[in-house]
């Protein structure tokens, strides 16, 4: 193939029309653009104007340019280009293909794949029989075959959740005669590699095929100091990054959620780091599994057994329990501290130690029998925690006085002592700062902690080292003592609130928390699995997904031991195995595992995957050549001056398609704004008329000035005082301060948006009236609908507003302030509609001059009469615009006055006025 | 005989004729100004002021009812109607066809329904309206009808049209509908002779938006309607400027010129509603005395 640098050609000779790009060049430079004929009567105008540029005739350069590329770029896509044009494997003889189809290879097996059915679809174009093997697999004798038969099975072809590891085996099996073999290779080194390397050797060639990808595996969890610590490892260990560690598990509803998780920083050329997680323990109980994200490899997953879940606690008190005196019992303040992290065995010591408790807590417990106090010695031996608090009977007993008692951590002096107390002297004791090595060691000890009784220890030799945490003075106040496995602890104050106020703080039940989660081995021991059967319940795939085990058969203890510490195999797949009373979880990655990378034999060359993928670039200069045609188009068009209205066209199609969305999703997103607290001050200190801001200034000045000249009336005239009248826009402004809206309703109005709408009719709902004017009465009316009342229809469509009638005579805003029967503004006699009356309401009583309509105010008036224009009156107070002809202009201002007042007076009062009907009867029931 | 060509154009007539005149009724009625007084005393049914009596006013004159209420005597004078002729021109040339947008009418149905909405109204408040070269004018219902079938008449074959003076009555009214991006010296000479008859009147310039903005761009031959003239220009955005700027001489000369013989002018543009330009026109035909 011919190539130039990575970039090879399919059919170079395609190219040789590139010489040719110069003469287009020339020949293109020589044809304008077309003109475009227009009529355009304004061409009287610009006869005799001379254009600036006399270039413009020739074509541009760049759209030559484009032109130019675009043949260029068509002409190199039929040439076929090719980037890193593959070498497939040449040769002859048979091809074996190994994969190792270990969890690692899980990172990236589509690639891996993809590269065996290269090959294998390589082999059949060469006739090559093939065969492919996977490590991962049992051991059997290989076999070639066509690449046909193989390529059906290469494509059904999975990572298995385990290292390959029977190098040895393989190359036992492999067939006779010379063949050449390629060995895509999950890059971890293992032991016995070599072996087969050797073997392969010896029949031929040996290409290995890796990637660049990093391997990236979780260890399993452990604690310490009360937190998890999860350590991650990485091969290879290059520059610094970091990957985040999620603890997955059943929410208290069951649902499988994160529960916590944590970055794991690793430095430069560092391949192992660790991090904390710190969980609160009621979540950390319930963690199933750790896992890297977004990595999908069995190594990246780490299943959590027994290790992270409840301990047992048994507590003991013995003699006769004290009903009734919750408060007092020594174990009152232990059980609430544990209840909800640990389970609690309650009941005599004996019973309680075969249940295998993880804490024994003898609360103020001073003699044991003789087999009880073995039995516990045992028990402590293997690991397990013996938690003793003191007390008065600890203290009158004679344990541990002049001998150390084996269940005890120090000696005891006679009687205790007591600080503090109405008969002695000095102050109760406080905490010391723990010091480093204790268990508590960082935990702060609140002031409030004080002590005023305890047992003494004996000052012995190795009093100190014992000594876990002390009072100010210096006293021990909780020791401690190894025994074999176990330990334990004397708390010298009781467990609960009489000898000190410990139990009461929540330092301790951290202290606890201290104490018990220390008590747990990290990983089971050998011993404790050997002699059992257990059973998978849950196994793991190679890309770390959990399935249930189903029918799998159980594994001895002994191999799930080994399999624990050297990691699992085809016998023994990683996954959670229950025995008798706990479960294990084998994971892929163990505690102990390395990355560690295959050193290859020099005599071996090695190819990564990534690098060798040849490209096809003949869809890609195709589309190039095609964008640049388009490109030419759309310049051509520009040239000539046809842009402009495509371009408006595409902007009308950009702005339907791209910011449709967008905004109804911002519509929902808006909240509604606080409103300026100044402002709700201004609105709210006293009754304040408002009007809509219409985007007109003229219209927008003009309602302002009529509401002020009606505020003004009204402080004259009536006991309502409003303060200067506000401007607000039904989109931002809050609505709720105002009583009563003026709406001038202009031409070409804007619709408000849906969220305005929803406030709008918030407002109607609970007492708002909106006056709407469309200020049109001097042209409406004549059956023809002007553009404001189309306006008006627009704006209404969205608004919750009741049927309408035009106002009736007897209706109460004719009688609220003023009797009227006109509502006049600048112009006289337009219709004024109100809410309907209710149908039952219609006919009036006898000799009533109203109907008997007390109920409901209208929210909303709609007129035309242009009432603002009205009201307004300038600076100085005097009329602002002219109204009618003379004295009946004046007139007719005064009663557009009224009408304000009366308005105002029905916002405000409502059916006030409606209900003085009523007076009669009122008068007639007082005995009159 | 009908000819064919004569028929159907007389049928598209029929088809125009009553959805214009609507329209100018339409128009007409948003504007429904009251009485049309004449803001002077004279002949007149309607009261305009009391004025102190002086001497020469006969004692019929005097109005006693008024002038008991005080020491001096007073005459009610009645506000001054009379009818006027108004001449209206209507631009028929080929240019008042254009129309610079899909969906935008062509200046001439604008100028059209300005002239016959005006004439309603005109007529209305009891004036004589007539077409220039077309109509005498005369006052009445039928009046309209007439003008309106001579207003759909075909236009004028050249590309820009002088203002026609035929037929305007001395110290009438006129008004000229036009685009007036013709000759100025055909404009300059019809204004002349109006002027020269003591006609006073309203200018009024109808022009398409596009050719307010000049929304053109690269190489282009401008043409007039007729195709009468043209140019060609490599790159039409250049023009712009230059093209804006004789378009704002032109306007300024033609606003000149009125001033000069105390005519009124305006410009309208086909883009913005009619009934601005109607009401403006109607103010300006008033205030012309």
């Amino acid at each position: 193939m011919f190539a130039i640098g990575p970039l090879g050609f399919a059919a170079p000779w395609l190219l040789l029309p590139l010489i040719a790009l110069p003469i287009l060049w020339i020949l293109l430079r020589a044809v304008p653009p077309a003109p475009i004929r227009r009529r355009f009567p304004g061409v009287a105008l610009i006869l005799g104007l001379r254009d600036d540029e006399a270039e413009a005739d020739k074509t541009p350069w760049w759209l030559l340019l484009i032109r130019t590329l675009a043949v260029a770029a068509m002409i190199i896509g039929f040439a076929g280009p090719v980037l890193n044009p593959e070498d497939r494997v040449e040769g002859s003889g048979p091809l074996l293909i190994v994969v190792d189809g270990s969890w690692a290879d899980a990172r990236d097996w589509p690639q891996r794949l993809e590269k065996a059915e290269a090959l294998v679809a390589d082999s059949g174009v060469q006739g090559r029989p093939v065969a492919l093997i996977r490590l991962t697999d049992a051991p059997e004798a290989v076999e070639f075959q066509t690449a046909e038969t193989w390529a059906s099975r290469v494509a059904g072809l999975q990572p298995q959740p385990w290292a390959p590891a029977d190098f040895a085996a393989w190359a036992g099996v492999l067939p006779e005669g010379a063949f050449d073999s390629v060995w895509i290779s999950d890059g971890l080194a293992a032991k016995g590699r070599e072996d087969l390397v050797t073997a392969l050797q010896a029949h031929g060639s040996l290409l290995v095929v890796e990637t660049k990808k990093p391997v990236i595996a979780l260890h399993p969890p452990r604690f310490e100091d009360g937190k998890v610590i999860v350590a991650v490892s990485r091969l290879p260990a290059t520059e610094a990054s970091s990957v985040t560690v999620q603890a997955m598990g059943p929410d208290p509803a069951g649902i499988e959620r994160v529960l916590g998780q944590t970055l794991v920083n690793f430095g430069l050329g560092e391949a192992r780091a660790e991090a904390a997680l710190d969980l609160p323990p009621e979540v950390r109980n319930r963690i199933t599994r750790f896992e890297i994200v977004p990595v999908r490899t069995a190594g990246a997953v780490s299943l959590s057994d027994d290790s992270l879940k409840r301990r047992k606690i048994a507590l003991i008190r013995m003699g006769p329990d004290q009903e009734g005196l919750q408060l007092l019992s020594p174990l009152h303040y232990l059980r609430q501290a544990l209840v909800p992290v640990a389970e609690i065995i309650e009941g005599n010591l004996i019973d309680s130690l075969r249940a295998n408790p993880d804490v024994v807590v003898l609360a103020d417990v001073a003699e044991l029998t003789k087999a009880e106090e073995d039995a516990t010695l045992e028990w402590v031996k293997k690991g397990g925690l013996l938690l003793r608090f003191a007390g008065p009977d600890l203290a009158a007993s004679d344990i541990s006085r002049t001998t150390e008692d084996p269940l005890m951590p120090v000696r005891l002096r006679e009687g205790g002592r007591s600080v503090g107390g109405t008969m002695s002297w000095g102050e109760p004791k406080g905490l010391a700062p723990f010091p480093e090595g204790s268990p508590f060691y960082g935990l702060l000890s609140p002031d409030d902690v004080v002590v005023s009784e305890q047992v003494l220890a004996q000052p012995d030799a190795d009093l100190a080292e014992r000594t876990i945490a002390a009072l100010e003075d210096g006293t021990p106040l909780m020791t401690r003592k190894a025994i074999g496995g176990g330990q334990v602890v004397l708390v010298h104050v009781t467990a609960n609130a009489e000898w000190s106020s410990l139990p009461l703080s929540g330092l301790f039940v951290q202290m606890l928390e201290r104490l018990a989660v220390s008590t747990k081995p990290e990983q089971p021991e050998a011993e404790d699995l050997a002699g059992q059967v257990w059973t998978p319940q849950v196994t793991l795939d190679a890309y770390g997904h959990a399935a249930d085990a189903g029918e799998m058969p159980g594994v001895a203890g002994e191999a799930l031991a080994k399999a624990v510490d050297t990691g699992p195999t085809r016998d023994l797949r990683p996954g959670l195995y229950a025995g008798a009373d706990r479960r294990v979880a084998l994971n892929v990655t163990g505690a102990k595992a390395e990355l560690l990378p295959i050193d290859w034999p020099a005599s071996v060359p090695v190819e990564t995957l990534e690098g060798r993928v040849a490209q096809v670039l003949k869809g890609l200069f195709l589309t190039a050549g095609m964008l640049f045609l388009l490109l030419d188009v759309l310049a051509a068009l520009w040239l000539a001056g046809r842009l402009r209205g495509l371009l408006r066209g595409a902007a009308v199609v950009l702005a339907l398609g791209l910011f449709a969305g967008p905004e109804r999703g911002m519509a929902q997103d808006t909240t509604v704004a606080l409103p300026d607290d100044a402002r709700a001050l201004e609105a709210t200190t006293a009754v304040v008329l408002a009007y809509v801001l219409t985007g007109d200034p003229r219209v927008d000045d003009l309602s302002r000035a009529g509401l002020l000249g009606l505020s003004d009336t009204l402080w004259q005239r009536t006991s309502v005082e409003p303060m200067m009248p506000i401007g607000v826009d039904v989109e931002t402004d809050e609505l709720a301060f105002y009583p009563f809206l003026y709406w001038p309703v202009i031409n070409g109005a804007k619709q408000p948006s849906d969220a305005a709408y929803a406030k709008l009719n918030q407002y109607l709902r609970t007492g708002g009236m909106i006056l709407f004017d469309t200020r049109d009465a001097d042209v409406a009316g004549f059956g023809g609908e002007t553009a404001e009342a189309k306006a008006l229809q627009m704006i209404a469509s969205g608004l919750d507003i009741p049927a309408l009638e035009p106002l009736p005579a007897d209706h109460v805003l004719t009688r609220t302030f003023y009797l009227l029967q006109d509502f006049p503004g600048r112009h006289l006699g337009g219709a004024v509609w109100v809410e309907a009356a209710p149908q039952a309401a219609e006919k009036a009583d006898e000799g009533m001059p109203f109907r008997n309509l007390n109920d409901g105010v209208s929210p909303v008036v709609i007129g035309g009469n242009d009432w603002a224009s009205a009201w307004a009156v300038d600076e100085y107070g005097g009329p602002l615009m002219p109204i009618g002809r003379g004295g009946a202009g004046d007139r007719q201002r005064e009663i557009a006055l009224r009408f304000g007042v009366n308005l105002i007076m029905y916002v405000l009062t409502g059916n006030y006025k409606s209900d003085q009907v009523h007076v009669p009867a009122l008068l007639e029931r007082l005995g009159q | 005989m009908l000819t064919p060509d004569l028929r159907t154009r007389a049928e598209a007539l029929g088809q125009s004729l009553p959805p214009l005149l609507a329209e100018a009724e339409m128009l007409a009625s948003t504007v429904m100004l009251g009485e049309h007084g004449r803001r002077r005393a004279g002949m007149g049914d309607e009261f305009w002021q009391y004025r102190p009596a002086h001497a020469g006013d006969s004692a019929r004159m005097i109005d006693w009812r008024r002038s008991a209420r005080s020491d001096a005597h007073f005459v009610r004078e009645r506000e001054w109607q009379a009818a006027q002729s108004v001449t209206i021109w209507v631009d028929q040339g080929r240019s008042m066809g254009f129309s610079g947008a899909k969906g935008r009418e062509p200046k001439v149905d604008r100028a059209r329904l300005l002239a016959l909405a005006l004439a309603v109204l005109l007529l209305r408040g009891g004036e004589r309206v007539g077409l220039a070269g077309l109509a005498q004018p005369r006052s009445g219902r039928t009046q309209l009808l007439r003008l309106a079938s001579r207003l759909v008449g075909e236009g004028a074959a050249d590309d820009y049209a002088a203002p026609e003076t035929e037929g305007m009555v001395a110290h009438g009214r006129g008004v000229f509908l036009s685009d007036f991006l013709g000759d100025l010296q055909g404009i300059e000479a019809g204004l002349a002779r109006a002027a020269d008859r003591g006609v006073k009147g309203i200018l009024i310039q109808i022009l398409d938006p596009s050719e307010e903005e000049f929304p053109f761009d690269g190489r282009t031959i401008f043409e007039s309607m007729g195709r009468s003239l043209s140019h060609e220009t490599k790159e039409a955005g250049n023009l712009r400027t230059r093209y804006l700027a004789r378009l704002a001489e032109r306007k300024n000369r033609l606003a000149g010129l009125a001033r000069a013989v105390g005519w009124h002018f305006s410009t309208h543009h086909t883009g913005s509603p009619a009934q601005s330009a109607l009401l403006w026109a109607y103010r300006a035909l008033e205030g012309g005395r």
